[in-house]
């Protein structure tokens, strides 16, 4: 009983604290540094794990690479999924071509057809590719398969050096055709409720098409025919 | 839920009772101990596997005792971690085989067919990797906050866990969701058609509380997300939104994140598209421009039937389906029905859900069912009387900005059939004589 007794009155305690508590804190809790928690990191942490680099070239490093040391790093690295020309295989991404297909029924998004950015394939290859093993390729290796890259799309010419210089200044061919503010909502329904339309009309159905894997029983890992 | 397997699951447990007491004791409460009370689906296929089917015609219902009312059952902690039933095995997420090169980049949906009210169970909550799930060990992950700020710091997660947290239901979409079906009707599921949103309690630390806490320079306009799997997975949000309602959270639905959910940290950027709410999350750099990253140039914009495109189109607009009946879940006999489906709007509240039977000539108000709440999940009902004959079903979300879910044909004609995201038309089922529901497009 005693003991009790004692829990509780440590209970309350506990409890008169924790209610003060938000009071205090949305007070202070404008100035940086407040919580006072974590470490400073050093720069070369900071240097270390800031991998980004922006259309205006900024976090390109030092270093450079040719279209033709590219193609030697392409066909190590690149080609088994991409294709030996950027063409694609099976379902990995097609890099190259596709130009003048956006507008077409079947459009092929490509490096050359479609990115807006040089500096995004820099980025992008130097943080995930290859795909087996990110962050693999030294500097000067991203530099070349992303120089071999562009001339595999006619952007720059054989003899282009990329590095932090020359990789901002390179014009991508769609770069003019993105929309950067979201128009939407650009559909306007109407709520109707009744007699809404004069005929109703089934277009297309799913039935028979036979692509839709198993819905029930173990996961289905084959092909669908 | 329980419909097809009833039959064996009632079935089995009594068989092995009365298997087992033909054996000696010894043997029996070994028998008992290893077969009947310990996995369930190992049991099912393997020791009674070869029994007569006269053995497992049996009923357990009235006027019959089940034998699980005759016996104990196994213990506490039998399952220090609990999982479902083994009777419920097939509710399960499932993937689409040819539509990705490999299942490391790839997608599973959630079978909302088999859910009920609106909240996600954590192994249910469909997945979105770009390289695989990372195994993170939470005593080695940082979180690095950096760029144009005052105080850069790095965080453990046990420094994350000392700060103010929030809990809040939101759902998340990829909005891929339904990208198959711009040109017209393919798959015949609803898991496979609707399946990538999901919805939890996500309880973390407020971005803006992050923020306050490094000291934002006046020129930070974006903050530049990074996750630590192998894609070093990147998206570049506005200011606006990162002090609006953005969290870094650790929890998902009271435990710890899952790991295919971005443990031990992910983004959550609510009514956003799921891409921004970057998983493993371990850098934040505050900057003054966007950053133009893969995931926000080639992938995640919007081609439109001329040609040109739409970036940062980041929100989900409302959207709606109904999740019974459909093609995995079809009517059995003519007679009373309850119509039931999921809203949510990435702008806020559902405000109201329409359904209509008659492929959308005519249209009934349904039932919210509580809680309605901003960029969650909102499950609705609608009671309705099947005739046996051949109807249409739809839904139709209103949110609380007034918008209305549009048909297929105005997405359309607006965008074109090639934008593969943001594809939020109201989806119809048919449902035919036999009970059968197909997914189906109206002209």
């Amino acid at each position: 009983m005693f003991s009790f007794r004692k829990c509780s009155l440590k209970l309350a305690l506990v409890c008169s604290g924790a209610l003060m508590l938000p009071l205090a804190s949305s007070a202070v809790a404008e100035s940086a540094g407040y919580y006072g928690v974590g470490e400073t990191p050093t720069e070369e942490q900071i240097a270390a794990w800031d991998i980004d680099i922006r259309p205006d070239g900024t976090g390109l490093p030092e270093g450079s690479g040719s279209v033709d040391e590219g193609m030697a790093v392409y066909e190590t690295y690149c080609a088994s999924c991409h294709g030996a020309f950027g063409e694609g295989m099976g379902r990995y991404p097609k890099l190259s071509g596709g130009e003048g297909t956006l507008a077409e029924d079947r459009p092929e998004k490509t490096v050359g057809s479609y990115w807006p950015y040089a500096s995004t394939l820099w980025d992008y290859i130097h943080r995930a590719m290859p795909f087996f093993a990110p962050q693999s390729l030294t500097d000067d290796q991203v530099y070349a398969v992303t120089a071999y890259v562009l001339n595999l799309n006619y952007i720059v010419d054989g003899d282009f050096v990329a590095n932090k210089e020359t990789l901002p200044k390179v014009e991508m061919p769609n770069s003019g055709n993105f929309v950067w503010e979201d128009p939407r909502p650009d559909v306007e329904n109407e709520r109707c409720m009744s007699d809404c339309k004069d005929e109703v009309n089934v277009a297309d159905s799913s039935e028979g098409k036979n692509l839709t894997p198993r819905t029930t029983g173990p996961l289905d890992e084959g092909l669908v025919e | 839920m329980f419909g097809k397997l009833r039959r064996l699951s009632l079935d089995v447990p009594k068989t092995a009772l009365e298997e087992s007491q033909k054996l000696p004791s010894s043997e029996r409460r070994h028998f008992l101990r290893n077969g009947l009370f310990t996995a369930g689906g190992a049991m099912v296929g393997g020791a009674f596997a070869g029994l007569a089917p006269g053995a497992l015609a049996k009923t357990q219902y009235p006027p019959e005792n089940p034998s699980w009312t005759l016996s104990l059952g196994p213990g506490v902690v039998a399952d220090p971690y609990g999982m479902p039933s083994p009777f419920e095995k097939e509710v399960i997420r499932r993937n689409v085989p040819w539509l990705t090169a490999d299942k490391v980049s790839s997608i599973s949906f959630t079978p909302l067919q088999h859910l009920k009210g609106i909240i996600t169970p954590n192994g249910l909550f469909f997945e979105r990797h770009h390289a695989g799930r990372p195994e993170v060990d939470p005593q080695q992950h940082r979180l690095m906050i950096h760029g144009l700020v005052d105080r850069p710091i790095i965080l453990s997660m046990e420094d994350l866990q000392r700060l103010p947290s929030v809990s809040q239901i939101n759902f998340i979409e990829c909005p891929a969701n339904g990208g198959m079906e711009w040109r017209g009707a393919q798959l015949n599921s609803l898991q496979f058609l609707h399946g990538m949103v999901s919805c939890a309690e996500w309880t973390g630390v407020r971005l803006s509380t992050l923020l306050q806490e490094v000291g934002m320079k006046p020129e930070g306009k974006w903050v530049l997300a990074e996750g630590a799997d192998g894609a070093a997975m990147t998206r570049s949000i506005p200011m606006e939104k990162a002090l609006d309602d953005v969290i870094v959270a650790y929890a998902q639905n009271g435990e710890a994140l899952r790991r295919e959910q971005g443990y031990p940290i992910r983004l959550v950027v609510p009514g956003w598209e799921g891409n921004t709410h970057v998983k493993w999350l371990r850098r934040l750099e505050v900057g003054d421009k966007p950053w133009m990253q893969r995931e926000e140039t080639s992938k995640y914009t919007d081609l439109l039937g001329d040609g040109t495109a739409r970036g940062f189109t980041w929100v989900m607009e409302a959207k709606s389906v109904i999740t019974s009946p459909c093609p995995e879940m079809p009517l059995k006999e003519k007679g009373v029905y309850q119509i039931e489906g999921l809203a949510w709007s990435g702008k806020g509240k559902v405000k109201a859900v329409d359904v209509s039977v008659d492929g959308g000539m005519n249209w009934q108000q349904a039932q919210l069912r509580e809680p309605v709440l901003s960029k969650s999940l909102t499950r609705f009902v609608l009671e309705w009387k099947w005739d046996g004959n051949p109807a249409l079903l739809q839904s139709r979300v209103i949110d609380e900005t007034g918008y209305v879910q549009p048909t297929l044909g105005q997405l359309r004609e607006a965008r074109g059939t090639n934008s593969i995201y943001h594809k939020n038309a109201i989806q119809t089922w048919k449902v035919n004589a036999d009970g059968s529901v197909v997914n189906v497009q109206l002209s």
